[in-house]
C-alpha cells in the first residue's frame, strides 16, 4: 500500500536553535498518529512543516495527490506521490483547501470571527468552486448539525459561540471539503473536561466513518489513548520513541517516554 | 492459532536506577483452534504480562508470537491494529472507553470498526448486553459510572460482540455474581465450540477445570538466576 503521507527527515532550525530535527514516518490511509511531548519539544513546529506552513530547513513531505476526476480541468499526469515541500505555492494553497485541514489549538485562528458559522462553513466549499448559494447552505447546515451546533445558529457569528462551540466550527469548516489528511495541534486544549470527552467522541465518530487520516499534536495522553493508533514521542526535537499508542504508553522503553508517563496520574 | 516461540521479556526502569526486572525467558505455547488453555502461577509469576505481550501491548524483546500467518513481534503498528479488528480480541481486567460514549456503543463499536453498519451492530449488542442482564434502562448512559460488576459485563459483551478466531481474557469471572459468571462461562464454551483459540487467567479453579484443555504455570518461564 502506498503510504498517505511520507515524511522523510524532516529538519527545522530557528537560527542555531533547534525546532525539529531528522523526523521520518510513514502515514497510511486511514490512521491517526499522536505527537506527545512536553512543551517546546518542537510538536508544533514539525506539525507546520508538514503542513506547509513553515518550510523546512531539510526533508521531504510527500503526499500522495489524488488523481483528478474525470472531465476535471486539473492537471492529469501529476498525481500520485508528490513532494508537497517543493511544490509551486499554488499548488499547495489548493492542497491545504482540498485535501487538507488544519484544526488550530485556539479556534479563533482558524476561523473568521466576522462571519456567521453558516459562512464559516460555506467559504471552505466557495474557495473549491461550490457557487449554488442553496446548495452551499443545505450543506453547510448538515454539517452544523453533525458537530452538534444547532441549525439556528448557522446566521450567528462564531464571536457569540462559547470556546467548544467556535471548536466544533472549526472542525466543521475543516471537514466539509472531504479532507483526507487532517492536522490538529491541541484540538481540545483550552476546553474544559466534558467539553473535551465531547469533541473527542465527535473526532472519532468522524475518523471512522469518513476514513480520515490525521495527526494530532497534543501533551493529553488521555486524548492520544483513545484517538490515536500510533504515536511519537518527541524531545528537544527529535523523535525519541514511536510505536503503537498502547504499547508505547502501557510498556515504554526510552528513559524519557517512562518519566512522561508515569508523571500522570492514570491514562 | 497462537504460537508463541522462544519469547522473552524483561523491563528496564530507567528513572529508578535502570532496574531490570526479567519475566518471562524463552517461553513456548501453542492453541489451537477450539482449545482454551489457562495461564497459572503465583501471583507476579507474569499470567497478565505475558498475556499483554500476545496482546502486543507489551513490547517483546526477543521470540516470534503468531497469530494466523502475522508475527506480532515483527509487525508494523497497522498490522497489529487489523489483527486486534479482525482476528484477536481481548477482555482486559479493567474497562476503558470514552467518556460520554453509551454503553450500547461501546459495545457496538468492535463491529462498526469492521464496516458492519449501525443498525445490525446495535442488534447484537443488545442480544449481548441483555443476555449479561444489563438492565435495559444503562445501554442509553455511558458505563464509566457503573459499578465493578457492570462495568466487568459491557467490557465482556464488548469483548465477545465479534467473534474473534483468538482470544485472551483475564480474569473475565472475577467480581461476578454466581449467576452471571454462569452466563458468561457459557459465553466462553460457545467461543470454543464455534473454534476460537482462548488463553485465559482465571483465579476461579472451577471455572478453569471446566473450560480449559490445559493449564500452563508462567511459573516454569521465570528467568533463573539473577532478577
Ligand atoms: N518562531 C520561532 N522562533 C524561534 N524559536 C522558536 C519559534 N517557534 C518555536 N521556537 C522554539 O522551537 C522549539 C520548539 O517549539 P514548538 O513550538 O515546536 O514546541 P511544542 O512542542 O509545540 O511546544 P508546546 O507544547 O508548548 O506547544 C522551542 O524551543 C521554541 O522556543
Ligand atoms: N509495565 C510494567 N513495568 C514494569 N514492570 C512490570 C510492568 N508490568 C508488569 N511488571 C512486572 O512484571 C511482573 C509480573 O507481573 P504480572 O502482572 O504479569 O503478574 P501476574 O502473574 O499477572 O500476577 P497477578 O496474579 O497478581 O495478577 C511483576 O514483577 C510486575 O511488577
Ligand atoms: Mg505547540
Ligand atoms: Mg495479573
Amino acid at each position: 500500500m502506498t503510504p498517505l503521507l511520507s515524511v522523510q527527515g524532516i529538519t527545522k532550525h530557528y537560527g542555531a536553535h533547534i525546532g525539529c530535527a531528522d523526523v521520518s514516518f510513514d502515514l497510511y490511509p486511514g490512521e491517526v498518529m499522536g505527537i506527545v511531548g512536553e512543551s517546546g519539544s518542537g510538536k508544533s513546529t514539525l506539525l507546520n512543516c508538514m503542513a506547509g506552513h513553515l518550510a523546512p530547513d531539510a526533508g521531504r513531505v510527500v503526499f500522495d495527490t489524488r488523481k483528478p476526476s474525470e472531465g476535471d480541468a486539473a492537471d492529469h499526469e501529476n498525481h500520485g506521490p508528490r513532494d508537497t515541500v517543493t511544490m509551486s505555492e499554488p499548488e499547495r494553497r489548493m492542497l491545504s483547501r482540498t485535501d487538507w485541514a488544519f484544526v488550530h489549538q485556539h479556534a479563533r485562528d482558524g476561523l473568521r470571527m466576522g462571519v456567521s458559522a453558516g459562512g464559516n462553513v460555506g467559504e471552505r466549499l466557495m474557495a473549491v468552486g461550490a457557487r449554488n448559494y442553496a446548495s452551499i447552505r443545505d450543506q453547510a447546515t448538515d454539517w452544523l448539525g453533525r458537530v452538534e451546533i444547532d441549525a439556528g445558529r448557522i446566521d450567528d457569528r462564531p464571536t457569540t459561540f462559547s470556546g467548544g462551540m467556535q471548536q466544533r466550527l472549526q472542525i466543521a469548516r475543516n471537514l466539509v471539503t472531504g479532507p483526507r489528511l487532517v492536522f490538529m495541534d491541541e484540538p481540545t486544549g483550552g476546553l474544559d473536561v466534558s467539553v473535551q470527552a465531547r469533541l473527542l467522541d465527535l473526532l472519532r465518530g468522524l475518523v471512522r466513518d469518513m476514513g480520515l487520516s490525521a495527526i494530532i499534536v497534543t501533551h493529553d495522553l488521555a486524548v492520544v489513548r483513545l484517538l490515536a493508533d500510533r504515536i511519537m514521542v518527541m524531545k528537544s526535537g527529535r523523535v525519541v520513541e514511536s510505536g503503537l499508542t498502547d504499547q508505547v504508553l502501557d510498556d515504554p522503553q526510552h528513559a524519557y517516554s517512562q518519566l512522561l508517563v508515569s508523571s500522570v496520574l492514570q491514562v | 492459532m497462537i504460537t508463541l516461540t522462544d519469547v522473552s521479556k524483561t523491563f528496564t526502569l530507567h528513572n529508578q536506577g535502570s532496574a531490570v526486572i526479567a519475566v518471562i525467558d524463552k517461553a513456548n505455547l501453542t492453541v489451537a483452534p477450539g482449545e482454551c488453555v489457562a495461564l497459572t502461577g503465583a501471583s507476579g509469576a507474569g499470567k497478565s504480562t505475558l498475556m499483554r505481550m500476545i496482546y502486543g501491548n507489551y513490547l517483546t524483546q526477543s521470540g516470534s508470537i503468531r497469530i494466523g500467518d502475522v508475527d506480532l513481534v515483527q509487525a508494523q503498528p497497522r498490522d497489529v491494529i487489523a489483527l486486534r479488528r479482525a482476528k484477536l480480541g481481548y477482555v482486559s481486567q479493567f474497562l476503558r472507553v470514552v467518556p460520554r460514549v453509551p454503553t450500547l456503543d461501546v459495545v457496538a463499536e468492535p463491529l462498526r470498526v469492521l464496516g458492519i453498519p449501525a443498525p445490525a451492530a446495535q442488534d447484537r449488542a443488545r442480544a449481548l448486553l441483555t443476555q449479561l442482564n444489563i438492565p435495559q434502562r444503562l445501554w442509553g448512559l455511558s458505563p464509566t459510572t457503573f459499578s465493578g460488576g457492570e462495568q466487568q459485563r459491557v467490557n465482556i459483551a464488548r469483548g465477545f460482540a465479534h467473534p474473534y478466531p483468538a482470544l485472551l481474557l483475564d480474569e473475565p469471572t472475577a467480581s461476578l455474581d454466581p449467576h452471571n459468571r454462569e452466563i458468561v462461562l457459557s459465553l466462553i464454551a460457545d467461543a470454543k465450540a464455534r473454534g476460537a483459540a482462548i488463553i485465559g487467567i482465571f483465579h476461579d479453579a472451577e471455572a478453569r477445570d471446566r473450560l480449559c484443555d490445559r493449564e500452563i504455570d508462567v511459573g516454569a518461564f521465570t528467568p533463573q538466576a539473577v532478577a
